[in-house]
């Protein structure tokens, strides 16, 4: 029975990204407007609650349904797609995974009918790949701590309301000890910097957060004390798969729009699909492209069956999907020519969008580190 | 209010491809949708649930792989789903289709009949008609508005004629069959469509319906479908080479010559 769920999901999302999203991808990458209209139509479809339990208010959904959602949404729009997986993976899971009872109660209903977004905030400007090079720090405080520092480079942040923030609650004989903690956007003391200028996902809102005295009370304190470093990295797990899905949807809307192209460009009078350079270019992205997919919902059965191969999988589908996203739209853009080179075609921002998964949420670089140091563990 | 939405599962025309060989559609590997007026007159319903109410109840008839529409309806926020289904109605035309259809109707009990005017595969529009005719309620065809009045209790529908409109009011039991322009369906929703996967659907065979097997099937249906043909096209291309002006009038005088406007 399980299956018309799965059936109907990919239909209908696929519908809902083809009407709805695609429309408005150009104009917001033009403009760097967020796309808040369309995030609250996902929020009226339950998009942005698929893998919160009924009882929060949520659809009561999996993980398997969150990522299709996310590939289908960035092979038209990558910045749609990250809005949703930042909320998700960033904010939503942990909350769902670490958080109190209490803390269920009072944030996932609104996060799953879009009341609130959500976003998680861990790099600092001297503190990205070195993530545990933490500055922001949570000096406990009768019933508070108080939030001092800032964070850089944050998806949904300004549009946010519930962030989930990694500070330094103290420092032990191991180094500093990390907790996390949730934040609500209107807390004072908090607010929301510069907003960063990208190459590519130019409608996401990517910006600076900065605290300045913010009492936190205890009670939004997100696991235990000290937990939140492993919170961090645990977290990021999940989201790299919501980024390879990012990645694989950005590359599978570039072959299908370069397919298309390929097939009505005329060139020494006949469709440059006729020339051998063209089908062995398409066959190889097309191959790569299935690969990826393997990867990534591999992955996601992984999360969604909380396998212990879940890290190293992650790593695998996130570093092979964005490389796999920068080589087919780059390729792309080289079969549009000219053209592709333009923002009148569509491979042009697919390609500046699929550099930005080589990066967040962990750089290839980081994926081969988590890959060899699980290899050479055993 | 109850309401019961009566839909039918199609071959999406759009991809439907002729095979060259034998003019015939070629259905291998085209995807199945809700027919288009239907998935309109599911989204009447919706409304009216929501404006008052009502409980939505959502039938086909069909083979049981038309279980995917009857679930994409509960997705969408339909209460109850059933399918009609069984080799005595195989072959069924619009009139033994509509007997079975009506009878149905008469055991789950409705307020409130909504079809779509009209399936875009057989393109009859006499299946919700003959349903009416059938139960012996009133009936209103294309449809374009549907507002419920709560206080007197009726229903205010607007009729589109090709040249003009007609506004109704009707009280009590009716059916009426519902335009895909009237409104744009809305998306099925992750929430229902989650819920519907715990939803069973009422399976209704031959022996659940009070009915005459001399009726039913394909040997109760007259009508009988003797050939069926592909229209063939004459496409003739002929090159004119004139300034925007000339070349303007010779497109209209040739659609003239032809009677096409």
């Amino acid at each position: 029975m399980a299956e018309f769920k799965s059936i109907l999901f990919e239909q209908m999302i696929k519908e809902f990204a083809e009407k709805e999203v695609k429309p408005l991808a150009q104009e917001i990458d033009e403009q760097e407007r967020f796309p808040l209209e369309t995030v609250e139509k996902m929020a009226r479809l339950g998009l942005l609650g698929i893998i919160i339990p009924r009882e929060y208010g949520g659809a009561g959904g999996n993980y398997p349904m969150y990522i299709k959602a996310v590939e289908e949404l960035s092979k038209h729009c990558a910045t749609t797609g990250v809005v949703l997986s930042g909320h998700t993976s960033l904010c939503v899971a942990p909350i769902l995974e670490y958080g109190t009872e209490d803390q269920k109660k009072r944030y996932l209903p609104h996060l799953a009918t879009g009341k609130k977004l959500g976003a998680f905030a861990l790099t600092e400007p001297n503190a990205g790949t070195d993530a545990s090079n933490q500055q922001t720090r949570a000096i406990e405080k009768d019933d508070h701590y108080l939030l001092n520092g800032s964070k850089i480079f944050i998806t949904n942040a300004g549009y946010a309301s519930v962030y989930i923030v990694i500070a330094v609650t103290g420092f032990g004989p191991k180094g500093p000890e990390m907790s996390a903690f949730i934040v609500d956007g209107d807390m004072e003391g908090f607010t929301v910097g510069k907003k960063e200028k990208k190459m590519g996902i130019r409608g996401s809102a990517t910006c600076e957060l900065i605290f300045e005295n913010v009492k936190v009370p205890k009670e939004n304190m997100l696991g235990k004390r000290g937990d939140g470093f492993k919170i961090a990295m645990k977290t990021l797990d999940g989201g790299r798969i919501g980024i390879a899905a990012q990645a694989l949807g950005i590359a599978e809307g570039a072959l299908e729009t370069t397919i298309s192209y390929v097939k009505s460009r005329k060139q020494f009078g006949k469709p440059i699909s006729a020339f051998q350079n063209t089908q062995f270019v398409l066959a190889d992205l097309a191959t790569k492209i299935e690969a990826s997919r393997l990867l990534v919902y591999s992955a996601t059965d992984a999360k969604q069956n909380k396998l212990p191969t879940l890290s190293v999988k992650a790593a695998q589908a996130k570093l092979f999907a964005a490389e796999t996203a920068m080589e087919v739209t780059t390729k792309c853009v080289q079969l549009h020519g000219g053209y592709g080179y333009t923002r009148e075609y569509p491979v042009e921002r697919m390609m500046r969008d699929a550099k930005i998964t080589e990066i967040y949420e962990g750089t290839s670089e980081v994926q081969r580190m988590v890959i060899s140091g699980a290899l050479l563990k055993k | 209010m109850k309401i019961i939405v009566c839909i039918k599962q199609v071959p999406n025309t759009t991809e439907i491809k002729i095979d060259p060989v034998t003019n015939t559609l070629k259905r291998d590997g085209v995807p199945s949708i809700i027919n288009p007026d239907d998935k309109t007159a599911i989204e009447v319903a919706l409304q009216l649930k929501e404006r008052c109410g009502a409980e939505v109840t959502v039938i086909t008839m069909g083979p049981t792989q038309a279980e995917k529409a009857l679930r994409e309806a509960l997705a969408m926020g339909c209460d109850n789903a059933y399918l009609l289904t069984d080799r005595a109605f195989a072959g069924s035309d619009t009139l033994a289709t509509s007997t079975i259809i009506a009878s149905a109707i008469r055991k789950l009990g409705a307020d409130i009949v909504l079809c779509g005017r009209q399936a875009i595969d057989g393109d009859t529009a006499q299946v919700g008609p003959q349903i009416a005719e059938h139960l012996d309620i009133p009936q209103i065809t294309y449809v374009s508005a549907v507002e419920y009045d709560g206080e007197r209790e009726v229903l205010v529908v607007r009729r589109q004629f090709e040249d003009r409109y007609q506004t109704l009011e009707v009280k009590g039991q009716c059916l009426l069959t519902i335009l895909s322009n009237l409104c744009t369906p809305r998306y099925m929703n992750a929430w229902d469509m989650v819920a519907q996967d715990q939803k069973e659907i009422g399976i209704i065979t031959f022996k659940d319906l009070e009915l005459d097997k001399a009726h039913i099937g394909l040997g109760g249906s007259p009508t009988k479908v003797k050939s069926t043909a592909t229209k063939q096209f004459d496409k003739t291309i002929e090159t004119l080479e004139l300034d925007p002006e000339s070349a303007a009038r010779a497109i209209v005088d040739s659609l003239k010559a032809r009677h096409l406007i």
